[in-house]
């Protein structure tokens, strides 16, 4: 009898956390999702419990800033990142997985050691160097930044999955007189589509939340990827852009967490991967 | 007999492609005489100059002529040039070895009575074995150019002068100061209480981060995975989401949320008579601190939560049998079954969350811009880590050789737990300890 009651006080409590924990995690999302419709158009004036509601924040956003130019942009350059990187990405992982070539050991030693300098290191020459070729302020630029960045991660990611991937397929296909590029493509690339599809979601996630190389790159004001155009909303006017922000917030944060929800499975198995290389 | 390998291998030295032609491969030789030339005449005027700019960083200083600003050297500029050659030109360099060395091995076959290759059965060859090669072509380029190059050039900044307000140009000239910069960052008061005191906070930030979300997520996985315990699959659901929104996002969402004036918080607490008066949460250097590490728990405690969970439902049912059958209880189960296999199998993914922590500049950039300020610090708030400093340093106020003696620090201490990390999993495999 004692077990049963203790059981259900267990139960209780727990309950009552999860509870608990429910409205942490909602709280900030909804001053978030009520700034963007109440009416005002700062924080201190946003009830979070009201009826008076409008669309007001969106229809400015559309009307008097380019936030759908901001948005194009950026899903212009979260394209081009994740199919630039995952060529550069799959490509050298299967090479370094399956051929035996000199300077290979040199090669991932080089790409292990890279991933470990901070990033903004390359910030001030990446400038320089982007300016230099004419690529500063355009769009490609900034892709291909993204999608270089990411290389020593995602190839070491891919060759430790390829790896895994047991010689015999590809042998197999080779006694049928298949070539390299029918192997790669025929045999190997379906094989390796979970970590594929990660490493694209990474990618195409990546330039939505990056503001920092954006900023670098990025100058004229219609070029903007929308999280500079968010960031520079809510910075310096302090408190009474918070409505717009957030209406801005909502309509970028929708999309990338369905994504992400979507593909979950994929990220984590990704993440345990890149932890536990080699 | 002649020594073919010999003397085609000189010819080839000598300058590409002669060799080949020595070879009989007429084709091959006057394709790769073509690329030697172009090399030559795009590269090899042009890399003197870079040298020389790469070693000095220029030598005339810009001077006014009565209203005429005449321009002197541009340190900066002649610095990356220099680079983008010493690169190029490395990348030639092992063009010109596999020339030679092509030259030498198709020689020593003609040595021995074996004719060399016309061009298609080259062009196959090229294929069987170049193929590894091609495909890391494009890899190779971006990553000289896009990551070793910044890089480098990083690097090499920390052994320069180049900083606000004497050296920066093209007003002024850069010059190489070797470890100079080391030393005032240990030497100098200003410099080193500065460091001293944001290192000590970075490496407190990360421990405390890391853990608060590793046992917050441990504890949430618990809860939801008790035997009795519906709808599990939408508790994860919902408590998955701080890791799925936009992390940006949030967090500005959370700064506004956390403002002393007009901050939502600070008014729930007040209505609730938990506060008497408004907690200024991000301009008291203490409690900012606090309220970040607090807040940060919201965004890193579905990550363990799922992989906790995801280890949890893996463990072998029967191991809990055993051990019901040798009569434990729930008490002895946790700490002797669970946490081990737990610890196990997140513990490398716990040394790179604690290495992703220690440089987690939006966590704190966008929470605090690293404020309120520190009248003591050198260019850093009281909640700046070593990153967000760096960032500081390099985009507001032009310290840029400080900036990368600051990161090659950070570098070191990452590479070391990295590679600690690394070797410590290998040898966990090898040994084939769990599974």
């Amino acid at each position: 009898m004692t077990s049963k009651l203790s059981r259900n006080l267990r139960l209780v409590f727990s309950y009552a956390f999860l509870i608990a924990l429910v409205v942490i995690v909602f709280y900030p999302i909804a001053w978030a999702f009520m700034g963007s419709l109440n009416p005002g158009d700062s924080l201190s004036k946003t009830k979070l419990f009201t009826t008076d509601l409008s669309f007001k924040h969106y229809i400015y956003l559309f009307k008097e800033t380019n936030y759908l130019k901001w948005y194009w942009n950026t899903l212009k350059i979260a394209l081009g990142t994740m199919v630039l990187s995952t060529i550069f990405v799959v490509s050298a992982g299967y090479a370094f997985s399956r051929y035996r070539f000199k300077g290979r050991k040199y090669g991932l030693m080089t790409m292990l050691v890279l991933q470990m300098f901070p990033s903004f290191m390359g910030m001030i020459a990446i400038f320089l160097l982007l300016d230099r070729v004419g690529l500063l302020d355009t769009h490609i630029g900034l892709i291909l930044v993204y999608s270089g960045g990411g290389i020593p991660f995602g190839a070491w990611l891919v060759k430790g999955y390829f790896d895994g991937i047991p010689k015999s397929l590809e042998e197999a296909a080779r006694i049928d007189g298949a070539g390299h590029i029918t192997v790669f493509f025929k045999v190997m690339v379906p094989l390796a589509r979970p970590i594929l599809v990660f490493v694209a979601v990474n990618n195409f996630i990546g330039p939505w939340m990056d503001f920092i190389f954006a900023r670098l790159v990025l100058t004229s004001p219609e070029k903007k990827t929308l999280a500079i155009g968010l960031f520079d909303m809510i910075t310096g006017k302090s408190n009474t852009q918070f409505t717009n922000f957030a209406a801005g917030a909502v309509l970028v944060a929708i999309p990338i967490t369905i994504l992400f929800i979507l593909f979950q499975k994929h990220i984590v198995e990704g993440l345990k991967a890149g932890a536990n290389k080699g | 007999m002649k020594s073919h390998s010999k003397i085609s291998a000189l010819l080839s030295a000598l300058f590409m492609g002669l060799g080949q032609i020595y070879n009989k491969q007429y084709i091959k030789g006057l394709i790769m005489m073509g690329v030697g030339l172009f090399i030559l005449i795009t590269f090899a005027v042009d890399f003197q100059h870079a040298m020389w700019g790469l070693t000095t960083l220029g030598e005339t200083k810009q001077t006014i002529d009565g209203w005429d600003i005449v321009q002197g050297d541009h340190s900066i500029n002649l610095l990356i040039y220099g680079l983008i050659f010493l690169i190029a030109s490395i990348l030639v360099l092992s063009a010109h070895v596999a020339n030679v060395v092509d030259a030498y091995s198709v020689g020593k076959k003609r040595e021995i009575g074996i004719v060399p290759n016309g061009i298609k059965e080259t062009l196959k060859t090229m294929y069987e074995k170049g193929f590894p090669f091609a495909m890391l072509l494009p890899s190779v380029f971006a990553t000289a150019f896009l990551i070793i190059l910044p890089n480098l050039f990083g690097v090499l900044l920390a052994f320069t002068n180049y900083s606000s307000p004497n050296h920066l140009p093209p007003k002024n000239l850069v010059d190489w100061v070797g470890f100079d910069t080391f030393i005032d960052l240990f030497k100098m008061d200003m410099w080193s209480s500065t460091f001293y005191g944001v290192f000590g906070w970075t490496v407190l930030w990360a421990i405390l981060s890391t853990f608060t979300c590793f046992f917050a997520g441990l504890f949430v996985a618990i809860i939801v995975n008790q035997k009795g315990i519906v709808f599990k699959r939408f508790w994860r659901s919902v408590f998955i989401l701080p890791w799925a929104i936009p992390q940006f996002v949030s967090i500005l969402v959370m700064q506004n949320l956390f403002n002393g004036e007009f901050g939502p918080i600070n008014q729930l607490l007040l209505d609730l008579g938990i506060l008497n008066e408004r907690l200024y949460f991000l301009s008291d250097p203490t409690l900012a601190k606090i309220t970040i590490v607090v807040v940060n728990i919201w965004f890193g405690f579905p990550y363990w939560m799922v992989l906790m969970s995801g280890v949890m439902t893996s463990i072998d049912k029967e191991l809990y049998e055993a051990a019901d059958v040798d009569g434990a209880n729930n008490w002895q189960k946790f700490p002797k079954i669970t946490m081990p296999v737990l610890m196990f199998s997140t513990a490398p993914l716990l040394i790179m969350s604690f290495a992703g922590n220690f440089n987690n500049f939006n966590m704190i950039y966008l929470m605090t811009q690293g404020g309120p300020v520190n009248t003591s610090y050198q260019g850093a708030g009281s909640t700046d880590i070593l990153i967000s400093w760096i960032y500081k340093m390099t985009l507001e106020q032009r310290q840029y050789n400080m900036a990368s003696v600051v990161s090659i620090l950070i570098f070191v201490i990452i590479a070391s737990i990295s590679i600690w990390n690394f070797r410590r999993t290998k040898a966990f495999k090898e040994e084939d300890m769990m599974s």
